[in-house]
Parts: structure tokens; C-alpha cells; sequence
């Protein structure tokens, strides 16, 4: 198990410059009706699914930034030994409601990446948080994102 | 439209069944802007990155099981606190089902922990969740 060299362990705690997004009724509508909500409130765009975020803040690269695999790299993060990339879930704390018309604050960092053993091999975990605030700065959530390598 | 006085530990949660599709995942996925190869290009899903298919989503699911705790709540609360994990990969072509049960009750702060679940077709748990509600 030592997959993880203290080059990629030194990102850890690992900050971006904060990303701003426009939360548009539009986007909200589309992300409603894809991921096949049931409350008006959501199809109509009046107010966000808590999910929502998620896709706000994904990285929007260039083309020729996607990797072979189509993805594009989560944010500024270490080069890892492990290729095949996996969601692993996430846990939220929300903090207040999203509306179209606002502009929100996402702030990225790279909080944990640890290795594990998994049944078809070793797994590198990469724990991202995303720290929410509107423009004036008042909180709308935190997320922690983990992303497995595998 | 739940009331918090008429609920109790054990009560289960209405969930949903999807079946995704090749066009749902490519919206979402869109939606989301996601380019990852798995969701849409089966050659690459199975030769390469070795699945059985084509991927759903694993923040869909995460969705999905978020959907549960709001549509239970409506317009009676408040999603406070969610988490969720990808333990078994999902493929196009399978239907997953949602659902929950309450597993706490706070009455003085008017939380609700919820514990939530994808299964696949064969019952297995492909994500489990929990949520923690609050009624206003």
C-alpha cells in the first residue's frame, strides 16, 4: 500500500480561487427535468434541487483539457497512479435554498486522498470539499465530493 | 405533506423506480456537463474501464435518493444535512428503485433522520444514503 507518494500527499488542504456561477431558471429546469424530479417547484425553475450545485460547479474546460476518458480533471489535483476514475459519493450540509438569478461562490479544495484495498485491487479515494457562498458571502452549502481511482 | 407529530421511527419513505435510458443519461449528463466516456460509449465502458455497460450515474443516484427525503417533505421543511455513497455500479438497462425509512425523531429541534436507499433488480443496496430533515 503505497500507491501514494508525499508529492500527491502534499496536496492535501490544497485550495482553488474561488469560481463564481450564474444559477439560470433555465439550467435549473434542464437539470430538473434530467434527473426526473416531481415537484412543480423544481420543473418550473422557481427554486434549485439541493443536488443542483453539484453540476454547477464541475470544471468547463477546453476540449483538448478532457482526458482520454472524456473527464476533465476535478479542479487543480495531484497526477495519480490510478487511471479509471469512479464516483464515490457525497456528503452536504445545506445552509439556504438556490435561486435562479443568483450568483454563487464555489471555493475547492482538496481535503483527504487515502488508498484502501479494494476486492479487485488497490483504490486511491480523493476527498474534494466545495464551499458554497452567495456573492455577499453568507453560506449555501458544503460538499464533500469523493472521487475513486481505480 | 407530513405532519412531525404523526410520525414515528420505522415509518417507511416512499420512493420511485427509474429506468434510465440512453437519451435520460445523455441529458443528465449534459445537464451536469459531463463528458466521462462510461455513460455513453459502451465499447470504451466494457473494453477499457471493464463495466458491464453502459454506467448510470452515481450523482444521479445520489439524486435520486436526495428526491426521496424532498418530495416527502414538499413545502413542510427543510433538507438540512445528505450524504450518500456508490457501492455497487448501476447499468443502462437495469431499473433501480428509491425509497427510505425514518430512523430518528427530534421533536425539539423538528428533525427527521432519514436513512435512504438505491436498490438495483436483485435487491441489492447500489447506494445508500441518509438525510437529516427539518420541519419549519
Amino acid at each position: 500500500m503505497t500507491l501514494l507518494t508525499s508529492e500527491i500527499t502534499s496536496w492535501i488542504g490544497r485550495s482553488e480561487p474561488p469560481i463564481k456561477a450564474e444559477v439560470t431558471r433555465r439550467d435549473i429546469i434542464k437539470y430538473a427535468i434530467a434527473t426526473e424530479q416531481v415537484r412543480q417547484t423544481y420543473l418550473d425553475g422557481d427554486k434549485a434541487p439541493p443536488m443542483f450545485a453539484f453540476g454547477l460547479f464541475r470544471p468547463v474546460v477546453p476540449l483538448t483539457g478532457l482526458g482520454p476518458d472524456g473527464l476533465a480533471p476535478m479542479g487543480a489535483t495531484p497526477e495519480l497512479p490510478l487511471k479509471r476514475i469512479m464516483a464515490g459519493g457525497t456528503r452536504m450540509t445545506v445552509h439556504r435554498q438556490i435561486y435562479p438569478g443568483q450568483i454563487l461562490v464555489g471555493t475547492r479544495t482538496i481535503r483527504n486522498i487515502y488508498e484502501k484495498e479494494g476486492k479487485q485491487g488497490p483504490l486511491i479515494f480523493l476527498e474534494i470539499e466545495m464551499r458554497i457562498t452567495t456573492e455577499a458571502g453568507e453560506p449555501v452549502m458544503e460538499e464533500v465530493q469523493t472521487r475513486i481511482a481505480r | 405533506m407530513p405532519k412531525l407529530k404523526e410520525l414515528s421511527v420505522g415509518q417507511s419513505i416512499k420512493g420511485h423506480a427509474y429506468t434510465p435510458t440512453n437519451v435520460s443519461l445523455f441529458l443528465y449528463n449534459a445537464a451536469i456537463w459531463n463528458a466521462h466516456r462510461i455513460h455513453y460509449d459502451e465499447t470504451y465502458a466494457t473494453e477499457i474501464e471493464k463495466h458491464s455497460g453502459i454506467v448510470i450515474d452515481g450523482p444521479l443516484q445520489g439524486d435520486w435518493l436526495a428526491q426521496v427525503a424532498t418530495n416527502w417533505l414538499g413545502e413542510d421543511g427543510v433538507l438540512v444535512e445528505f450524504e450518500y455513497s456508490n457501492r455497487k455500479a448501476a447499468y443502462l438497462g437495469q431499473t433501480l428503485v428509491s425509497g427510505g425509512e425514518i430512523s430518528s425523531i427530534d421533536p425539539e429541534t423538528g428533525s427527521v433522520r432519514l436513512e435512504l436507499f438505491i436498490k438495483d433488480e436483485v435487491g441489492d443496496v447500489t447506494s445508500p444514503g441518509s438525510a437529516i430533515v427539518r420541519f419549519d
